[in-house]
């Protein structure tokens, strides 16, 4: 369970995230999503700890967020921009990711799922983009985390990959994990997501489950609700189907 | 292994095999052994290459430097997220920028002298002038990474590490001699050394002159020169001036680094 | 002038007298008949040879008054002034002193003490003697015609105040100073109101001051001499038609030392010479119409300085190499010209291949101008800025003088 309490961010005069709360589930695959430069990436690298909000609180299992940042030994990241350092091998990027967590059990069933194998001894930017944003995937997924938080995770694989990736998305949440995800491609969110959370303007627009969200906007696709939802909010009414999604269950 | 050696290991591995960390190696190794085929003489090959380094050192470490921060960015953004502690990861980060950087320097420049045993160059003087170069290194990459960490725009920060590029190698020196010829009638010596220990270009050149120069630097503005750079207690002070151009960059960086939102 | 054949037929007749065995040999030796030189001296007529002995004999001041006398000690018989007074005086023509050890003289600040003066005399040699820790060395006081040869000379106890010079020449003209080894004292080699003397294959090392220091003395050579490691270099002043030819003058290092200062040295020959590792090389100071020519400039702070006054000299055939500054000067026009000499710094071509570089060299750097009026920016030695200002006035010359120009860079160093 990851709670969000009014989390406030701005950077300089831009106010990002005006007091935004959310209650995130386990076993449940949690879409975040809104228009670019509505906060999203914002919200997740504050749970991460890349950025720290100006006001607000963060709860994962409910302990607060901590400097030591160990925390994170719970979670998977899979960043958008796949970008290590292009003379590694995936071998030594995968080393150096197992070293910083000691100790860690390692899952390579992604490894293999891919074919990273023959990939194993390559360096990084030798690799196609897609080759990349799989190894970038096997990383978040290495360590079991009972947490998963992936930012556009299909940009740049092929659809047999990103069959893959989605088949093991859903297992992880069928074993029980929190998995957030976020993606342009609304499509593949709404055959993956469980609850919808949608963000505009720095504020939760609505939260529900996936089926709440196309009831209240009377429409049959995620593409159409989210469009809906993004009028609405410009005539400035907020829709919120419950008020939060953990009782959404 | 810990968690600051982990990332300085891959920062090591990653520029080991940079083209360019390898060109700069490459070319220092290149200049330096022609400078032996030409001039000969160690003493020779020594004073040309002080002449290069300051102006090449500084000028790779502080633009090479801001870019290499700038575009491991993303990376430094993935490791941030895993369950590790800022000062630590930075301490590697750093150090998997400066060392290499210094490294190529030493062992390009430093392997022509090893190759010719010298070459009448005393084993005092190529020791000086490989670490006031690593030094240097060292402090130029600190202030890169604080500029890095400081100014989100690239083009901007690159802009800066030019800017304090100038400012180091030349600008620095102008104002200098600028206050030489300007109050002739003071005596300028003592606050003239006090100035170069405020730039870490003219301490590395200050070190290494005491060793190549000795000659010019026995006239009297030598004199108290020598005593300021060249004796036990001036080395002592010249070290630890270049030593604080280093902790005080990366003291700088690091409070950013582990403050600032990614 | 009929006074000389007298005398000289009396000398012969004193030698007949002296027979059998042409001279008679006097043994001086401790504890025998005679313990003393100054035993000996007393019953020497002249001609006589006096054999002294090791040992070690301490006597008042030995004054030798008979001529023509050799005195030559046999395993270094040492003398002692005891620490007041001066050891030994030659005061009688055509005298030699060989293998003594002479010591001790101490010093006063009222009288020259001298392990060896030879005062109004001629044509002595003194050779073959260890002098050392005295004030003076060997001094020469208007006396003519001296050889001094193979001696070893030093005292490094003393300071420049409480020491004297090595080997000291006053009024002592045609005087040859050969093969001595100096080492301390306050001037290795002193010539004053000496004409026509010479110094040849000496080797002065780490005297407090002067490695050699002449003045008022015309027509001398100094050849192939070594000054190295010396306080203040080596200074020469005042002197018409010196040689000075393959010496090497090294290691002069200090606000005041010099290689060679030339004060108000004229019409002479300066060449051959290796000029390595000096704070200053070679300082013109006055000196006119001097020949320097085929010396070796190396790794020095400033090769060649050029004061104003100094006017007319002519450098040729010399190699500079190393050194942080080839030519400095304070003149805003110079009549000293440089000609065909090689300069490491030299960056320009030689299409026709004639050895002879087709750029004209400007040996003196905008930065040499600056640090001469401005001695602080010396400081900035070997900065980057230093390096971008002495390309530009190489580029568009402005400040430093027009006629200090080498119109014809050798493009290889000439052979020493």
């Amino acid at each position: 369970m990851i709670s969000f309490h009014e989390i406030r961010k701005a950077y300089g005069d831009r106010r990002v995230l005006e007091g935004v709360s959310l209650d995130v589930a386990p076993g449940r695959v949690t879409a975040l999503v809104g228009p670019n430069g509505s906060g999203k990436t914002t919200l997740m690298k504050i749970l991460l700890g890349l950025a720290r909000a100006d006001a607000g609180e963060v709860k994962v299992n409910g302990t607060p967020l901590d400097a030591t940042g160990s925390y994170r030994n719970a979670i998977g990241y899979m960043p958008q921009a796949a970008a290590f350092p292009e003379h590694l091998k995936v071998r030594e990027l995968v080393e150096l990711v197992s070293a910083l967590r000691a100790g860690a059990a390692r899952d390579t069933d992604l490894v293999e799922s891919f074919g990273l194998g023959s990939e194993w001894e390559r360096p990084v930017g030798k690799l196609s983009g897609g080759t990349r944003q799989k190894v970038n995937a096997a990383i978040a997924f290495l360590f079991r985390p009972s947490i998963l938080i992936m930012d556009e995770p299909t940009a740049g694989l092929d659809p047999v990959a990103a069959g893959v990736l989605r088949t093991r998305v859903r297992r992880e949440r069928d074993d029980g994990r929190l998995v957030i995800v976020t993606s342009h491609v609304l499509s593949e969110l709404e055959d993956l997501a469980d609850d919808v959370a949608f963000l505009c303007d720095g504020l939760l627009r609505f939260t529900g489950s996936m089926g709440q969200l196309l009831s209240q906007t009377e429409t049959s696709r995620m593409e159409d609700a989210i469009v809906t939802l993004m009028r609405a909010s410009a005539n400035g009414t907020a829709a919120r189907a419950t008020p939060g999604m953990a009782a959404a269950q | 292994m810990s968690t600051t050696s982990t990332v300085l290991d891959s920062g090591i591995r990653e520029l080991a095999r940079n083209r360019w960390m390898l060109a700069y190696a490459t070319g220092f190794f290149v200049l330096t052994e022609s400078l032996f085929w030409f001039q000969g003489t160690g003493p020779q090959v020594l004073l040309s290459l002080l002449n290069v380094l300051l102006l090449v050192i500084p000028l790779v470490s502080l633009v090479f430097g801001a870019m290499y921060i700038y575009s491991s960015r993303e990376f430094i953004e993935l490791l941030l997220a895993q369950p590790i502690a800022r000062r630590d990861l930075f301490l590697g980060h750093f150090m998997g920028l400066a060392l290499p950087l210094a490294g190529a320097f030493a062992v390009g420049a430093g392997l022509p002298f090893a190759l010719h045993a010298g070459a009448g160059a005393g084993f005092g003087g190529v020791a000086v002038l490989l670490s006031a170069g690593i030094g240097l290194s060292v402090a130029c990459a600190a202030i890169a990474v604080a500029i890095a960490l400081y100014s989100d725009d690239r083009l901007r920060g690159v802009g800066m590490a030019i800017g304090a590029w100038l400012l180091l190698t030349v600008l620095y020196d102008a104002g200098l001699l600028a206050i030489a010829v300007s109050f002739d009638a003071w005596p300028l010596e003592k606050p003239m050394i006090a100035l170069m220990m405020a730039n870490p270009v003219d301490i590395a050149r200050g070190l290494v002159l005491t060793q190549l120069d000795a000659p010019a630097m026995m006239g009297y503005t030598g004199a108290l020169f020598r005593r300021s750079f060249g004796s036990a207690l001036g080395t002592v002070i010249a070290a630890t001036a270049l030593a604080i151009w280093i902790a005080a960059p990366f003291a700088i960086a690091g409070r950013r680094f582990r403050r600032r939102d990614f | 002038m009929m006074q000389a054949p007298v005398r000289s037929a009396v000398l012969l007749a004193a030698l007949a007298v002296a027979r059998p065995g042409a001279a008679t040999e006097i043994v001086v030796a401790p504890g025998s008949a005679v313990p003393t030189l100054a035993a000996a001296l007393a019953r020497a007529k002249p001609g006589d040879r006096i054999v002294v002995q090791a040992g070690r004999y301490a006597e008042p001041t030995i004054t030798v008054s008979v001529p023509r006398l050799v005195i030559e000690g046999r395993g270094w018989p040492e003398f002692t002034g005891s620490g007041n007074h001066t050891v030994l005086i030659v005061a009688a023509d055509s005298v030699t002193v060989r293998g003594l050890a002479l010591t001790g003289s101490g010093f006063a600040a009222t009288d020259d003490r001298a392990g060896l003066l030879v005062r109004d005399a001629r044509d002595c040699v003194i050779e073959q003697n260890r002098v050392y820790e005295n004030a003076f060395g060997i001094y020469l006081s208007r006396s003519v015609g001296c050889l001094v040869r193979d001696n070893q000379v030093e005292a490094t106890r003393g300071n420049e105040f409480t020491t004297g010079n090595a080997i000291h020449l006053w009024y002592s003209p045609a005087t040859r100073v050969v093969r001595n080894h100096v080492r301390g004292h306050r001037d290795g080699i002193y010539f004053e109101f000496s004409a026509s003397s010479a110094a040849e294959e000496n080797e002065v090392i780490a005297v407090t001051r002067y490695g050699l220091h002449f003045m008022y003395s015309d027509s001398c050579r100094y050849e192939n001499n070594t000054f190295t490691g010396n306080g203040a270099g080596v200074t020469v002043m005042y002197s018409h038609h010196v040689v000075i030819r393959g010496n090497r003058f090294t290691d002069a290092v200090g606000p005041a030392a010099y290689g060679l200062l030339l004060k108000e040295i004229i019409d002479g020959e300066v060449s051959g010479n290796d000029f390595t590792g000096n704070t200053v090389g070679v300082s013109l100071d006055g000196a006119m119409r001097l020949d320097i020519r085929g010396n070796a400039f190396t790794r020095n702070g400033f090769a060649v300085r050029v004061s104003g006054s100094a006017g007319d000299n002519r450098f040729t055939g010399n190699r500079f190499a190393g050194n942080a500054f080839d030519v400095v000067t304070s003149a805003k026009f110079s009549t000293s010209t440089f000609d065909r000499n090689w300069w490491d710094n030299y960056r320009g071509y030689d299409l026709d291949r004639d050895g002879i570089g087709d750029v004209p060299f400007r040996p003196v750097r905008l930065f040499g101008l600056v640090i001469e009026q401005h001695p602080p920016a010396l400081l900035l030695l070997r900065s980057p800025l230093v390096g971008i200002l002495d390309t530009v006035e190489r580029v568009m010359p402005v400040l430093t003088p027009n006629t200090l120009v080498d119109e014809h860079p050798l493009m290889h160093p000439p052979r020493e």
